[in-house]
This record gives structure tokens, C-alpha cells and sequence, in this order.
């Protein structure tokens, strides 16, 4: 059986919903021991989030919830009762890395903040992931994917631009942020191997968001100019748009050589010289009035398999619910069906890349406090009747 | 070096192939962590965007270069690149010469990780697929970032971001509620594979550095995409459910939307997790008689009447600035922000007080501002210590001081176009 990339390290998890969860999947599907810390009875928030089968809510159950926590395991503990505090900084003692995102300032009231942690493991790693940052005016301030969307800049530039802003499908902003964690941790355990040195990191999803807006900042201070929103259109290139065809709808962009864009379109007004010209996006309007007939006679799927004969970016626009019997995942196995006690067997999003000699292993999420007795027994050493008190007290 | 200057990747050389926003993107995260990124670029494809239409003289792509002005070398003075690429080193290698494939490999001996993002066929094309690299060096590490992925029915398509976000079931998301597709407003399959990309070398350097084995990394932009849309995968894979645009709202919470404010293109946003939330929005909008009403007490009743009480939000919010609003609503514990454009970013009190943005002096590009760090780390910040390499900058250091070539070597090299100091004119083809 192929290694894993990250085995050995070891992950105490306090996030809930997605930005930390995701992280955190990240690091267990490539071979990382990550234990989940959930509330007692109730676990991570997004086990009520849902989706769930025939929308009957369970917390073992939640679609958002098992997609993000495979290959996990899950202890309950109450980390602000006492003597889970101290439970938790034995734990601590153990790990390598503690991903928390509850909001600024929340471990610090419960004298768990990376001051206190590394008290007792001087070596740790810890990452904080809030919206706004752990410091600056808004660090307290209440928010949602939608609200760090907005104020990261992102939605400013999606939507029609006569009409409202748009927020991408989601929660995109979350997943970014947990993206930049996970690399971030990664540095970390890359400079802690060289020099023993532990550290904290602080990841704001606002700036995660601000540092993907593709040069608008730049733009901006470069010439003053303030990108704004283009709609189903880019804001440089011509011809890139979505159109709609005889079914559903294409994304249409030319490829390298002009004439063979006019020659697949069956358009040769495309070859006037204005339009033929780089600077044909000047006319963008009448460049896509003269491919119009074209795109609208076939279907998203005859202009995919045309389009790319001629080595055009064409693209089909997809449904979700056409992504698993699309060829192209089904060659690559992207799918993956994974078995659950209570959820059943289901069809997963799998590996967002492959690795020659470390493959991902994903595995089922954890029911809630699945690994108590491995946790409390097998690493801390605590007895059947010690667990079973503190089971009692709600502790765990 | 000492520990004091060290940071979280010092010592680790990346050689960059890649070009427009995925791969560069996944190396400026890793050059801005102490990484020594050499980019590899041809004279006849600089991947700068200079071949982009707008940016040659006489096109109005303006407002991409300083104060409007392409200058003589418009390649080193486009925003987007010097923002992408900023901590990196650039040297000019023609890999369609057998000269240039082999000071390449002699780079990739002294190198630790190769980053490329060409259509699946063009590494082998150059005769420079991992196999060959990895007699080269045997511990090196490959990324391979593709749209479709290394194999497969699709792995010959050509694709960009835009046709990812297509073909991933995203652009059918991205839309106002029940209308029809768009794209977002950035090349988001480029920013997810790129982040992913960064994460996977940094997983594959960490298994390196504990059993001295190299490996390869086949990224499918697309399969990077995917996951990020799990919620809606998991509800079709459960429920036969096909996801409708939701635009701004949100199925837990309500209202959740974009309002209009004082001003031009001005927007708030707010959201309501639950009904306090929705009680202490009421309150701060003064009660009015509308909001009492019994069919807004609670999320269904709010989800049923999004629209009306949409309307009546709109009327109280379009006499307010975004900001000001966003501060008061927030005084009050509700979620609301601004929708904030690229000016208002770059004048943001809050990411100023944490210094996000950083200012960086280009040679011909002058003096300006751009995103800092990605995130914040307590022994390693990270830097940005220096501006976005022009064309062929480190070609003297790379090949005299990192290969050992002598002078008349690297002269031959420029003799016979495996290197250059500019790149070729922009012909259209």
C-alpha cells in the first residue's frame, strides 16, 4: 500500500462548518491523523446544515458535513468546561498542529490562545482562520460567506453591471480560506523540521478573498482605473462569452487562429478587417451577433466536440447534476462512492489532484465522538469508568 | 543564512513554466514564503500577455499599465503580471532547441520542484515529461497543472478558467436568482487550482524532506473546481435535487441580499442567520409596521417573502452610505458589509491597520501597490522583497552564477536564440 504524503502529523481540529473543516480534509485525505474536537451531542454546526436524504435532518447525515470530514476522526469534549480544558491540553501535548475558527478572541477567554498552548507543547503549529483577522477594526465584527465576498472585492466584479452585485454560488470565500490555511500549515511544518521553531497563523477570509481578484488592485493603482463587473462577458478578451445554443448554453471563445474561428462558426463577415483585427473588441457586440446563428442552430454539446476539433476554449456549461456521468471524470475516477453507517452508501467529489507516490485516501467522515475510547483510552490512557463519568459531567 | 532571516521555504528552488494565473499564481504563494522561484519564458511566447490584443500599441488596454502608458517595453510594465509575479526571477530558455532542453535539465539538477501548466502534450513534446526529469534529478518534484487533467477523453481540450467554471457546473450557479449563467467576476478555476497546486508541492515536499522521494502531481483544474461545489453535489447525490440559482440568497438564512445605497453603484449586503438577528435588523430600520408582520417572524416565512421584504430593505437602505450602514448594522451584531470595489479596497481602514497591502518599487513600472502576504505567520511572515522580474533579468545570474557557464558560452546561447533580452513582436497568427 502507497504512503501517504503527510503521515505522522498529527491535527487537533476545532473548526466547524467550512473554512477550517476544509482545511483540515485537505490534510487528512494526504495521510494526516486529524482529530476532530466536536461539542458534545451536537458536534460541528454544519451537521445541521444539510443537504440531508429526503431533507430529513440527522446529524449523521449532513452532505456538507460528510464531504468535508472524510478520513477524519471525531472526539467529543467540551473544551470550556474545566476538565475538558484540561483533557484538550493533553492532547495538545501530543500534536503537532491545532486549527481552530471560532471568532477572534474566543480561545484567549478560555486561556487556550497559542501563548497558553505552547506552554505545553512549545513546538506547536496553530492556525486561527476568522473572517476579518484576529486584529484590526472589523476583527469583531459579525459575518457570513456573503458579507467577506463583498467586502473582499469579489462581488463587486461578478454580476450584470446595470444590476446588483453577485455573490459566487456557496460558500467560495470560506473554501479559499481554508485553501491558504492549509498551505500556510504546510510552511510551517516545512520550517519547523528545519529549525524546531512552532508558530501561529493568522488567516483572514477577507484577504484570502482580496488576494484572487486577478491584478484589479494593481490595475487599479497602476492607472487609477476600477475594474467593475462584466457579466457573461470578460472584461479583456473578445470573443469570451456564454451564449445560448439549441439547448442549454456554451461558453464561446476563439482559439489561436481567427480564420479558423470564422471558419467553424460558418461566420466570414469575422474576416472584415475591423473585426479580424485585434482590435475587435471594439465591436464585441457585432462579433457575437455574427456567431450567433451558428451557436443557436447546435447544441452545447455538437459545438464542445466541434469547437475543440478546432482546438477552440469552448466550453459546455454543465449542471451538477450532469458532472458524474461526464466521460472525462468518470476515466479519471474523480467520483468516488464511499459507504457510511448511517448515511448509506453515497457518490463523493473525490481527490483534487493526484500524487504518483502519495495518493489520497479518503475515507468515510466520523460519526460524532466515533473515536472517544480510542482518543481517551488508547493515547491518554483514561479508564472505562473515567470516560464514563465524564460522559456523566457532558464533558465528552 | 541566519535563522533570523530565514523563512518558512528559504533553500527550495522552484523552476516555473507556467503562465496566465493558475500556475503563477501557486508560485507567487510560494516565492512570497521564502521559495527562489526562476521563471523559464520564450521570446517568441513571453506569457506576459503582451500578445494579449489590448496591450500592443494602439490598442486601449490602458488602463493596465502605469498611468495608461505601455511604454517601449510593455512587458514589464503590465499590472497583472507585476502583481502575479512579484519575488520571482525570470531568464529567457527556448525549450524548442535541443540547447535550451539541455540547460534546462542541467537547471533541473540544482532545482527541487518543476511547475508547469501547458496542455498535457507539450512537456513531452520538449521531451521534458517527468520520466526524463526524473533521471535528471531524481528527487525532484513535478506539478502538472492541465484543465481536464494528464489522461483521459478531454485531456487534449483546450481550456482557460472561464471554460473550467462552465464544465465544473459553476458558471450554471453563478447567476441572479433563476436566471440564467455567468461567469465570475475572476478567473476562479485558475485561483482553485492554483491554491491547490501550492498545497500539493508543499505536501510533496514534506514527504521528500522525511523519505528523500520525489514524485508527480497531475492537477485537473477542473477536479480542483469541483470540490469547492460539494454542498450542491451532495444534495443532487442524495436527493435527485438540480441545484437553481440561488444569486444572493441563501437556503438558512433570511434575508440574505445585495441593497442598493447612496451613491453610485453603492451596495450593502446583510444577512440574517436567525430570527434575533432578523429582530435586531427590524430594530435598527425603527420598527417600522411592515416588518411586524407575522409572516417575516420566522426563516419560512422570511424565505417565502424574500422578495417583498427585499423591496421594503432597498427603500430604507438607499438613503444611507454602504460603509456607514455596514458599521451601524454591525454596532448591532448584524451580519452587513460593503460591497467594496478595488479603490475602496486599497482605502479599507481595517486591512491598513493590518498592512496587507504592500507598496513595491518596479524598475520600469514604478512605484504601486498590490495585495501582501496571503495570510499572516508569527516566525515567517513572509516578504516581498523584490519587484516582478523584467524579461531576461536573471538570465546572467542563472546561467553564470547558478551553472557556472562562462561568458562565451552564455554569448553562443544568445547567438543562437536559446536566449534573449526581449522578447519577439507580437505577430498575430
Amino acid at each position: 500500500m502507497a504512503d501517504s504524503a503527510l503521515s505522522g502529523l498529527v491535527v487537533l481540529d476545532l473548526s466547524e462548518n467550512i473554512s477550517g473543516p476544509y482545511c483540515t480534509k485537505l490534510l487528512a485525505d494526504y495521510g494526516a491523523e486529524v482529530i476532530k474536537i466536536e461539542k458534545p451531542q451536537t458536534g460541528d454546526a454544519s451537521r445541521r446544515a444539510g443537504p440531508f436524504p429526503d431533507d430529513n435532518p440527522d446529524i449523521e447525515k449532513s452532505g456538507l458535513f460528510l464531504f468535508l470530514n472524510t478520513s477524519k476522526k471525531s472526539i467529543t469534549l467540551d473544551i470550556e468546561h474545566n476538565i475538558g480544558r484540561d483533557i484538550f491540553l493533553k492532547l495538545v501535548k501530543q500534536a503537532d498542529i491545532v486549527v481552530e475558527n471560532f471568532t477572534p478572541g474566543a480561545m484567549a477567554r478560555l486561556n487556550l490562545n497559542y501563548e497558553a498552548l505552547t506552554e505545553v507543547n512549545p513546538k506547536l503549529i496553530m492556525a486561527s482562520i476568522s473572517y476579518f483577522g484576529q486584529t484590526g477594526h472589523y476583527r469583531h465584527w459579525e459575518s457570513a460567506d456573503i458579507v467577506t465576498q463583498a467586502m473582499g472585492g469579489l462581488m463587486h466584479l461578478t454580476g450584470e453591471p446595470d444590476r446588483e452585485p453577485l455573490k459566487l454560488p456557496l460558500s467560495q470565500a470560506e473554501f479559499q480560506a481554508g485553501l491558504n490555511a492549509a498551505i500556510a500549515i504546510l510552511c510551517a511544518v516545512f520550517y519547523r523540521d528545519v529549525t524546531g521553531d512552532g508558530q501561529y497563523i493568522d488567516i483572514s477570509v477577507q484577504e484570502a478573498i482580496v488576494s484572487i481578484l486577478e491584478g484589479a488592485i494593481s490595475t487599479y493603482s497602476y492607472s487609477g482605473h476600477v475594474p467593475n463587473r462584466a457579466g457573461v462577458r470578460h472584461r479583456y478578451k473578445c470573443p469570451s462569452a456564454i451564449m445560448k445554443a439549441k439547448n442549454g448554453y456554451i461558453h464561446m471563445e476563439a482559439g489561436a487562429y481567427w480564420e479558423h474561428f470564422a471558419a467553424l462558426t460558418e461566420a466570414p463577415q469575422l474576416m472584415d478587417p475591423h473585426l479580424a483585427s485585434i482590435l475587435r473588441y471594439r465591436y464585441v457586440d457585432e462579433v457575437e451577433e455574427a456567431i450567433r446563428t451558428w451557436v443557436e442552430s447546435r447544441t452545447a454539446d455538437e459545438i464542445f466536440i466541434e469547437g475543440q476539433e478546432w482546438r477552440m476554449p469552448v466550453a459546455k456549461v454543465m449542471g451538477i447534476e450532469e458532472l458524474a456521468d461526464d466521460p472525462q471524470y468518470t476515466a479519471r475516477n474523480f467520483f468516488l462512492d464511499i459507504d457510511h453507517p448511517k448515511a448509506g452508501l453515497l457518490r463523493y467529489p473525490g481527490a483534487p489532484f493526484r500524487m504518483s507516490e502519495t495518493p489520497a485516501k479518503i475515507n468515510r467522515a466520523p460519526l460524532l465522538g466515533e473515536h472517544n475510547k480510542e482518543i481517551y483510552a488508547c493515547l491518554l490512557g483514561l479508564s472505562a469508568d473515567e470516560l464514563a463519568e465524564l460522559k456523566e459531567r457532558n464533558v465528552i | 543564512m541566519s535563522s533570523k532571516n530565514r523563512q518558512a521555504l528559504t533553500g527550495i528552488r522552484i523552476i516555473d513554466l507556467s503562465q496566465l494565473f493558475a500556475g503563477p499564481y501557486a508560485t507567487k504563494l510560494l516565492a512570497d514564503m521564502g521559495a527562489e522561484v526562476i521563471r523559464i519564458e520564450c521570446a517568441a511566447r513571453s506569457g506576459r500577455g503582451g500578445a494579449l490584443p489590448r496591450m500592443q500599441p494602439g490598442g486601449d488596454f490602458g488602463a493596465s499599465f502605469p498611468d495608461g502608458d505601455t511604454g517601449e517595453r510593455s512587458y514589464n510594465r503590465f499590472a497583472y503580471y507585476n502583481e502575479l509575479n512579484r519575488n520571482k526571477y525570470a531568464i529567457t530558455i527556448d525549450l524548442s532547441k535541443p540547447r535550451g532542453v539541455e540547460v534546462f535539465k542541467r537547471l533541473v539538477e540544482i532545482s527541487d520542484v518543476v511547475v508547469e501548466n501547458f496542455s498535457p502534450r507539450v512537456m513531452c513534446n520538449f521531451g521534458l515529461e517527468y520520466a526524463v526529469l526524473r533521471e535528471t534529478n531524481p528527487q525532484i518534484i513535478v506539478a502538472s497543472i492541465s484543465g481536464y487533467g494528464q489522461d483521459g477523453p478531454y485531456r487534449d481540450c483546450v481550456a482557460y478558467g472561464e471554460s473550467i467554471e462552465a464544465m465544473a457546473g459553476m458558471s450554471k450557479l453563478t447567476a441572479y436568482r433563476n436566471g440564467t449563467p455567468l461567469k465570475p467576476g475572476v478567473a476562479y478555476a485558475d485561483a482553485a487550482a492554483g491554491l491547490h497546486a501550492a498545497f500539493a508541492i508543499m505536501a510533496a515536499l514534506r514527504y521528500r524532506r522525511v523519505k528523500g522521494v520525489g514524485q508527480y502531481i497531475d492537477l485537473s483544474m477542473r477536479e480542483t473546481l469541483t470540490p469547492l461545489l460539494s454542498e450542491a453535489i451532495m444534495d443532487y447525490t442524495m436527493n435527485g435535487r438540480i441545484p437553481e440559482p440561488w444569486g444572493n440568497r441563501h437556503t438558512r438564512m433570511a434575508p440574505h441580499g445585495c441593497y442598493r445605497t447612496k451613491g453610485n453603484d453603492s451596495w450593502i449586503v446583510i444577512a440574517a442567520s436567525c430570527n434575533e438577528e432578523w429582530r435586531a435588523l427590524c430594530h435598527v430600520m425603527g420598527d417600522p409596521q411592515w416588518s411586524r408582520d407575522e409572516r417575516f417572524a420566522n426563516l419560512d416565512g422570511r424565505l417565502a417573502n424574500h422578495d417583498e421584504i427585499d423591496k421594503t430593505i432597498e427603500k430604507w437602505t438607499i438613503d444611507y452610505y454602504n460603509i456607514e450602514l455596514a458599521e451601524m448594522l454591525q454596532a448591532h451584531g448584524i451580519k452587513a458589509g460593503a460591497v467594496l470595489n478595488a479603490a475602496e479596497l486599497v482605502d479599507d481602514p481595517h486591512l491598513r491597520e493590518r498592512g496587507f497591502f504592500e507598496e513595491v518599487e518596479h524598475p520600469e513600472a514604478g512605484k504601486h501597490i498590490m495585495p501582501g502576504i496571503s495570510w499572516k505567520m508569527s516566525r515567517t511572515p513572509g516578504r516581498i522583497e523584490r519587484p516582478a522580474p523584467c524579461f531576461g533579468e536573471h538570465n546572467r545570474y542563472v546561467f553564470s552564477k547558478l551553472l557556472g557557464m562562462s561568458s562565451d558560452e552564455i554569448k553562443r546561447l544568445i547567438q543562437e536564440g536559446v536566449t534573449a533580452e526581449a522578447p519577439l513582436p507580437y505577430t498575430e497568427i
